[in-house]
Order: structure tokens, then sequence, then C-alpha cells
């Protein structure tokens, strides 16, 4: 317990780091992810095709493969903003065809009586989109959203293991420091994890309810 | 669903999206190209050494060693041998985690909840250090360890949602029939939740394979170890991107044909493949029609 102790600016050190990387990879696959979610539902059909392509290799790459690419290859090509933002870019890029695809999927799952109705009163395409389908697959998709969140949090720590002094990274540096101490150091990092993610869920599962409720 | 959202284009709109597309179309293979140049361009390093592009063939020459495609199938035997023992570990304490967390009694179910809460916000990578710092059990057992329970967590809420979305009088009919409890669980509930599932199952193997990149942080020498750190130190930076490249090939492949089977299987055996009653081609009879015909014969009868 007093490695865990000794040790707490560390950890604080890490889980500040992990905040960050979760706050800014989250706000910039969230963006992306819109962005993408947009080209898949759009008329224009090379852009329906790009997204699918991206969404579709993306999604299966390894998270380590992309965060490879973005601590090795890219300082390489003499793009090297330093390890932290370069693990926020990977990040952002793995985790954003995931929030297309949650969103993509409630705006499907938006009755299409809904849509048509709206069509049928006469609203245009815009209109319809921002008065009748979004407002309501926005509000199906905050669960779907909240749990790719919540892998994005435990995907940080994916990056301890690319020079981001992160949680996992404080969790490998404490463990070599005092090895007799493992069990107490790697639950410490464990309760700082489920701190993030278990409020997350709990949101999610809330939120959800109220949801099923009002369908 | 998209083509309820706008009327159907006339000549005008259909010219204007037509033109889109080709912009569209331009501008990404525009970036493409400009991509594929740049990095083909020979490069100046800081001590003045000129290195040719990614796409010299000096670049590309290990390739013609076989040595080199030996480590690589080697590295992707392990990750998918990893995969394999990890994907049957998760689909036991997948099974076990479900039927824990819908036990009636309370005893069982809420130590199994907390349990299955824990080794879900939990991140697979810190699970592996765990365990193989604690139980030192090597990289490749921390990796399948680690990789079967988180998994396995993820796999047994899809299958206790799978037995949720049950319609109650299957459990019922178990039970009228004469079947203990688990025996009904596991002969009348357990299979159609698992078939009901098995799409989100398969797609959360294809999770797991991905996943076992993870290992390399343990030391594992799977696929990303073996192609990216081992091979690119050995033959020094200017091979980095091409490995990099191959390994990445090596893993769309995989990932890609698992994705497509998941999406077969999830067509073979979509939701209504579960169902007792298949859905009928013929459409069904309209009742007032049946009772006008029944009354007729009847009437006839008479």
């Amino acid at each position: 317990m007093d490695a865990v102790i000794d040790n707490l600016p560390l950890f604080l050190e890490g889980f500040r780091n992990t905040l960050g990387l979760l706050a800014v990879a989250g706000v910039g696959a969230f963006i992306l992810g819109v962005l993408v979610a947009a080209m898949r539902i759009s008329p224009v059909a090379s852009l329906r095709a790009f997204a699918t392509v991206y969404t579709e290799i993306v999604r299966n790459t390894p998270l380590t493969l992309v965060l490879f690419f973005c601590a090795y290859l890219l300082p390489y090509l003499q793009f090297s903003p330093g390890y932290f933002q370069l693990a926020a870019i990977g990040l952002t890029v793995y985790t954003s065809p995931f929030v297309a695809e949650a969103l993509r999927s409630g705006v499907n799952g938006v009755h299409v009586g809904q849509a048509e109705a709206a069509r049928s009163v006469g609203l245009t395409f815009g209109q319809t989109l921002s008065f009748i389908v979004l407002p309501q697959a926005f509000r199906m998709v905050i669960p779907p959203l909240i749990n790719v969140f919540i892998a994005l949090a435990k995907n940080t720590s994916v990056a301890g293991a690319f020079f981001v002094f992160e949680l996992f990274g404080a969790a490998r540096r404490i463990t070599n420091d005092r090895g007799d101490a493992v069990i107490a150091i790697l639950l410490a990092v464990a309760v700082f994890y489920l701190i993030i993610t278990i409020p997350l869920g709990f949101i999610a599962g809330r939120i959800e309810k109220k949801v099923a409720v009002l369908r | 669903m998209t083509s309820v959202l706008y009327d159907v284009p006339g000549p005008r709109a259909r010219f204007r999206s037509k033109i889109f597309s080709v912009v569209g179309v331009v501008i990404i293979v525009g970036a493409l190209l400009a991509l594929i140049v740049v990095l083909g361009l020979p490069k100046t390093s800081a001590n003045g050494a000129v290195q040719p592009g990614i796409w010299d063939a000096s670049r590309w020459d290990v390739f013609n060693d076989v040595q080199v495609w030996r480590t690589l199938g080697i590295g992707a035997l392990n990750t998918l041998r990893m995969a394999f023992v990890a994907a049957a570990f998760a689909l036991v304490i997948g099974v076990l985690f479900s039927f824990g967390r819908s036990s009636g009694a309370a005893w069982i179910r809420i130590p199994t909840t907390i349990v299955l809460e824990f080794f879900r916000g939990m991140p697979v990578l810190l699970m592996m250090l765990f365990i193989l710092l604690v139980f030192s059990t090597g990289s490749f057992w921390a990796g399948v360890a680690a990789l079967a329970v988180y998994n396995g967590a993820i796999i047994g809420e899809a299958l206790r949602a799978g037995i949720n979305a049950l319609p109650s009088g299957q459990r019922e009919a178990g039970l009228a029939i004469g079947l203990t409890p688990i025996a009904t669980r596991f002969r009348i509930e357990f299979p159609q939740a698992f078939r009901q599932m098995l799409p989100i199952i398969i797609a959360q193997l294809v999770v797991l394979l991905k996943d076992t990149s993870l290992a390399f942080v343990v030391g594992y020498p799977e696929l990303m170890r073996s192609g990216n750190y081992n091979l690119g130190t050995f033959f020094g930076n200017q091979y980095q991107f091409s490995f990099f490249f191959v390994v990445l090939a090596i893993y769309l492949t995989m990932n890609l044909s698992l994705s497509w089977l998941a999406r077969r299987i999830a067509k073979r055996t979509g939701p209504q493949a579960g169902k007792l009653i298949k859905p009928d081609t013929t459409p069904p009879i309209d009742p007032n029609l049946v009772d006008a015909r029944a009354l007729g014969t009847q009437s006839r009868d008479q």
C-alpha cells in the first residue's frame, strides 16, 4: 500500500495524461466521425464509397499498428509534434469510424415513417434531417456513443506502450521500481481506470432505459 | 432510408450530383496520388545522407529473402494461435458469465455482476501486464488469459441479452414439460440465445484477433512484434515503411476475411433464423375470407 501512496504524484500525472488523451481524442474522433457519417449517408456516391472504404480499413487495423505508424513513421516523415500529440492523432483516427458507425446506426434506427411523414408535409432534405431525423437519432445514439468513448478510455492505455506517460506508462514505471508491491500498484491503476469507465457505463445504462421508455 | 430523405433527383440535380461525385473522386484520388508521390520523394536526413523514396526498389528488396517471409509467417501463426486459444476460452468464460448473471440466486448473480463490471472496465493491456507480473505465466498465457477474460465478459453480456430477449414462454414451456431450471437453460434457452447472438459474438472475435497485437507489449513474438520491431530493427530504418505496409496488409486480410464470415453468418442465421416459425413466403390468409369460406362450406353442408 505504501508503494501506492509514495508514488501518488506519478499516478496522478498519468491519470491527467489519460484524461487529456481521452478528451483530445474524444473530441477529435467525434468531429471526424460526424464527417465520415455524413459522407456515408450523403447522396454523392464517391463520398459514400470513400467513407465505406475508410471505415472498413481503419476498423480492421489493430490499434497498436495505428499508434506504431504515428509514433515511429510520422516522425520519420519529419512530422513530430511530440508523442502525446502523435498518440492523440492515432487514437482519433482509430476511434472515428466507430463513432461514425454509431451515428449511422442511429440515423438508420429512426423509423422510416418519420422521414416519410416529414417529406410528405413538404420539408426539404435539410429540414427533415435537422428537425425530424437527427433529434431522434441523437437520443438513440448517445448510449452506443458513450460505449465508444469507454472503449477509447481503455484504448488510451495502448499509448503507454508508445512513449506517452499515462496510467499504463505509470504502472510500468512504478512496477519496475517497486517489484515487491506489484499487486497493489496494478490494482490502484485499475481503480483509476474504473473511475472513468464505470460512471460512463452507468450514464449509458440510464439513458438507454430512458430512451427505451420513450419508444 | 436515405432515399426517403430527398426527392428522386431530376435531370439538373442528377447532373449536379454527378459533378459533385466527379469532383469528389478527383479530390480523393488527387490526395492519394499526392501522398504516394510525397512518400516516393527521396529524402535528405539530418546528417546529409540522401535516402531513396519509399517506392524505390532498394527499400523493398528484403522481401526477396525467404527468411523474412518465414519470420512474418511465424509471427502470423503466433497471432492466430493466440487468437484461437483465447477465443476458445473466451466462449467458455462467456457462457459461465451469462449463466451467473442471469442466475436466480442473488449470491451468485451479484458477485458475478461485480466481477464482470470490473473486467469490462479494465484495459486489456493492464490485465496482460497484471497477469504477467503477478502470476508470471509467460507472455503467451498472459495474453491468452487477459484476452479470454475480457472478451469472455463481453460475450457473456451479449449472451445474457440474448437469453433476456427470448419470449418467456420458452422457459415456461421447458419447466412445464418437467425439465429442471438448469436443463431448461441449457437445452431450451441457451441454444436459441447463442444463435441469435452469433453475429455479435463473431464480431467480438474479430476484436479479439485485433487485440492479440497488444501482446507485443508483454513480449510475445506475434505478427506486429516480429514484423515491425524485430525485422524493422534488424534491417534498419529504411525498411520500416515496407514492413509496416506488409504487416498491415496481412492484418487486413485476416480481419476482413473474418468480418466477411461474420456478415455471411449474420445473413444466414439472422434474427429470424432463431425463431421457431420461419417467415412464410405465402401471405397469411385473410381471416374474413377464411370465415366466409368456412361459413360457406357449413351452409352447404346443412
